[in-house]
């Protein structure tokens, strides 16, 4: 049985010691990987691996990820939402990593959603 | 779906949806008897008669989804094409199990995959769902377990990237020192 020893632990905690200060639910941007089987047959656990590389480069504490079913648009797979705290939430489609990479420089840690891969943003469809 | 590992990530997804708090991941490969075996257990509310029914049938779904066809007809599909099957026990209000199993050395069995990547999406995306995860190896056994995990963390979440590391290394290795055992 895989189990933590004291010594993991230590060397964890030394290392996430900035991440105590983050509340139960204080996120500023929470991102839904579309994890249906259309999702995944197009690709998307590696778009959402790719942003979870992306997150730990980034050394960000406060972005979340969730994974959702099938949103019905199965030909636009692989889909992501991103939702910034008091913003639109933008729903991207037909991704791969590297346009996960540029929306998450662009739209999660630069607050600009990035239009040319957007299929809805807030109530507004794009496509 | 080109390997196993994301037909795990998929019927594992169902269990989320069913409202399940503890998932099962069970994977044997005994070359012994030459099987491969996927389980995927949980306590979530289970399917009714008619779900069950329709499950079987290709064509149906609760959900439109036109494009790849539905998570459990095509693992039902990817075992038979390798002399194996796919077993559904399911209770109303206690959960669900989805067994799928193969002949190990069929030529068309789909290789394993990125297990690790497909147990860390699940456990990143839905930290407070319980993750069992059990994988045998002919003699040797490695399970992991993210409640027992939760609890050594303390207040550390098992999201954090050094976790995430710690958990996807020991897979890993674990992986790399049991390949010989497959022989
Ligand atoms: N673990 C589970 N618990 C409860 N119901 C399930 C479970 N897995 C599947 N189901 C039911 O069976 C249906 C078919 O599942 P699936 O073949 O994966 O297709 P889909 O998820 O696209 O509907 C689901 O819509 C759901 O109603
Ligand atoms: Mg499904």
């Amino acid at each position: 049985m895989t189990r933590l020893t004291i010594e993991d632990l230590k060397k964890i905690k030394e290392k996430q010691k900035s991440t105590f200060a983050l509340r139960e639910g204080g996120y500023r941007a929470k991102i839904t990987v579309h994890m249906g089987t259309c999702g995944i047959a197009a690709g998307a656990r590696e778009v959402m691996t790719t942003l979870l590389d992306e997150i730990t480069k980034a050394h960000v504490e406060d972005v979340i990820t969730t994974t959702s079913g099938c949103a019905g648009l199965c030909a636009r797979e692989p889909m992501v939402t991103v939702e910034i705290y008091n913003k639109a939430p933008v729903k991207y489609g037909d991704l791969n990593s590297e346009k996960m990479q540029e929306i998450f420089k662009e739209h999660v840690l630069g607050g600009n959603p990035v239009e040319k891969y957007a299929l809805v943003i807030g109530s507004e469809t794009t496509y | 779906m080109k390997d196993l590992s994301l037909h795990i990530l998929d019927i594992a997804e169902n269990s989320i949806n069913a409202g399940a708090s503890e998932i099962r991941i069970k994977i044997v490969e005994d070359t012994r008897e030459n099987i491969l075996s996927v389980e995927i257990g949980d306590n979530g509310k289970g399917m009714d008669k008619e779900t069950i029914r329709k499950v079987y049938d290709p064509f149906f779904t609760t959900k439109e989804c036109k494009r790849t066809g539905l998570g459990i007809p095509l693992l039902a599909q990817s075992a038979k094409e390798c002399n194996g099957d796919l077993t559904i026990k399911t209770e109303r209000g206690k959960g669900t199990t989805i067994t799928a199993c193969f002949q190990y050395d069929h030529i068309d069995r789909k290789p394993l995959g990125d297990i690790e990547s497909s147990l860390i999406v699940l456990i990143v995306s839905h930290p407070q769902i319980d993750f069992i995860f059990e994988h045998r190896r002919n003699d040797s056994t490695y399970i992991l377990n993210t409640a027992e995990i939760k609890k050594d963390l303390d207040e550390i979440p098992i999201t954090s990237p050094e976790v995430i590391k710690f958990i996807k290394d020991d897979i890993k290795t674990w992986l790399i020192n049991t390949n010989n055992m497959l022989k």
